[in-house]
């Protein structure tokens, strides 16, 4: 299968911090990719990148085989906050739609912008951002992309037009051949939609693959108190917590574990995010450890 | 027509949630052969989930026989559930109802006899599958 996002060694300095460092990931066809990580871990970057808005430091990023700046046409791209001129109408966005772009489907548009339920006279300033969020879609999805870029597009909507968004999202994407790559730090609203999963911490790639792939090679262990280092060799330790008797860990493992000392449970997407998430606070532990001085 | 729902706090995967609820209503009769299954963009945009998951359920219950897909038009249930067995419900349900007035008998509370039945259910079916 053909990749739709391709990265390889890329990274994107600013001064002397690495917005992104190291990041090779190939994104395979026909996927809802989730990009989570928290905030200030290298999303944006990231996805500033796949369209050409910025420029590598290191490495090299492909979009549907080729560079950013020569694929714009089959990107749909959605910033954060969905911005919109506030100054034009909801109509003239659509115009505008229609003169930039040269595969543009003004039945698609007239029909997205149908349902939402607004004038077509009002600016897009005084929209609700909800109905921005689902103007900037309709746009991106007028101009019948290959690949969908979306930053965070539903971080600042409440729960209602979240809901209708991703509807929106989930029906156009079983209508077309389409791709999505989508940011976002709620993991719970991703464990519908995505079925790839990329995980971006403190400007590193942790983990990436498919949704489906990474719940069944995920197991969380309990049992008596266990020094992490003495489990075989591949069951790698994504999390460990102990008490004074029990261990806790999450391990990644292709092979089935037999030590009958483990109570063996499933993981749900969110917890195996988390635990890749707080993998790299580091420094929290170091401060607990303080504290306990 | 059925309609599906999801529950995002059971734990159980989306795909595996459809294909229990195309099971009950094929059970209960509110599926029968030849009904059409809704539209995989219409479970996609009204539960806002990934049409893979959709039809990553509608090809497991092809798997099963119990559906099939024509193409451009849809997925239809194609074999029905359970007719055969809802003749010995009805003794099953009387021995079920025996041995709770045992369990009662016994001291036993509601919580307890659920925690009874469940784990001895979840035992005897690992042993099968083992």
């Amino acid at each position: 299968m053909t990749a739709v996002l391709e990265a390889r060694g890329l990274g994107k300095q600013y001064g002397r911090l690495w917005a992104l460092a190291d990041c090779t990931l190939s994104v395979p066809a026909g996927h809802v990719v989730g990009l989570v990580g928290p905030n200030g871990a290298g999303k944006t970057t990231l996805l500033n990148l796949a369209v050409g808005l910025l420029a590598p430091t290191t490495g090299i990023i492909e979009v549907l085989s080729g560079p950013p700046l020569a694929r714009l046409a089959r990107i749909g791209f959605l910033a954060q906050d969905a911005p919109v001129y506030a100054g034009l109408s909801v109509a003239e966005h659509l115009a505008l739609g229609a003169h930039l772009n040269s595969r543009w489907d003004a039945g698609l548009a007239r029909r997205w912008i149908g349902r939402l339920n607004v004038n077509l006279d009002q600016k897009a300033g005084k929209l609700s951002a909800g109905q921005r969020a689902q103007l900037g879609l309709t746009l991106a999805m007028a101009k019948r992309p290959e690949l969908l870029l979306l930053d965070e597009p539903v971080a600042s909507l409440d729960p209602l037009a979240r809901r209708a968004f991703l509807q929106d999202l989930m029906e156009a994407v079983a209508e077309q051949e389409l791709s999505v790559v989508l940011s976002s730090h709620l993991v719970a609203d991703l464990e519908r939609v995505c079925d790839y999963l990329i995980v971006l911490v403190a400007s590193q790639m942790r983990i990436a693959g498919l949704v489906e792939d990474l719940l069944v090679t995920h197991h969380l262990l309990t049992g008596p108190r266990r020094d992490p280092a003495t489990l075989p060799a591949e069951q790698q330790v994504i999390s460990a917590s102990h008490t004074d008797r029990q261990s806790t860990l999450l391990v990644r493992t292709r092979r089935p574990v037999l030590d009958p000392s483990w109570v063996i449970s499933r993981v749900g997407l969110e917890d195996l995010v988390l635990a890749y998430m707080s993998q790299a606070a580091g420094p929290a532990r170091h401060r607990h450890l303080e504290v306990q001085k | 027509m059925i309609e599906f729902h999801l529950d995002g706090r059971s734990g159980v995967a989306p795909y595996m949630q459809l294909i229990h609820q195309v099971r009950q209503a094929l059970r209960l009769g509110l599926l029968r052969e030849g009904d059409q299954l809704p539209k995989v963009k219409d479970v996609a945009a009204g539960l806002a989930i990934n049409p893979n998951t959709v039809l990553k359920a509608y090809r497991e219950l092809e798997y099963e026989g119990l559906a099939a897909a024509r193409p451009g038009i849809g997925t239809f249930v194609t074999s029905t559930l359970g007719d055969g067995s809802l003749a010995a419900h009805e003794p099953l349900r009387r021995d079920l109802q025996r041995w709770l007035a045992k369990a009662r008998r016994a001291g036993l509370e509601d919580e307890s006899i659920e925690a009874l039945f469940v784990s001895t259910f979840r035992s005897a079916s690992e042993e099968g599958t083992a």
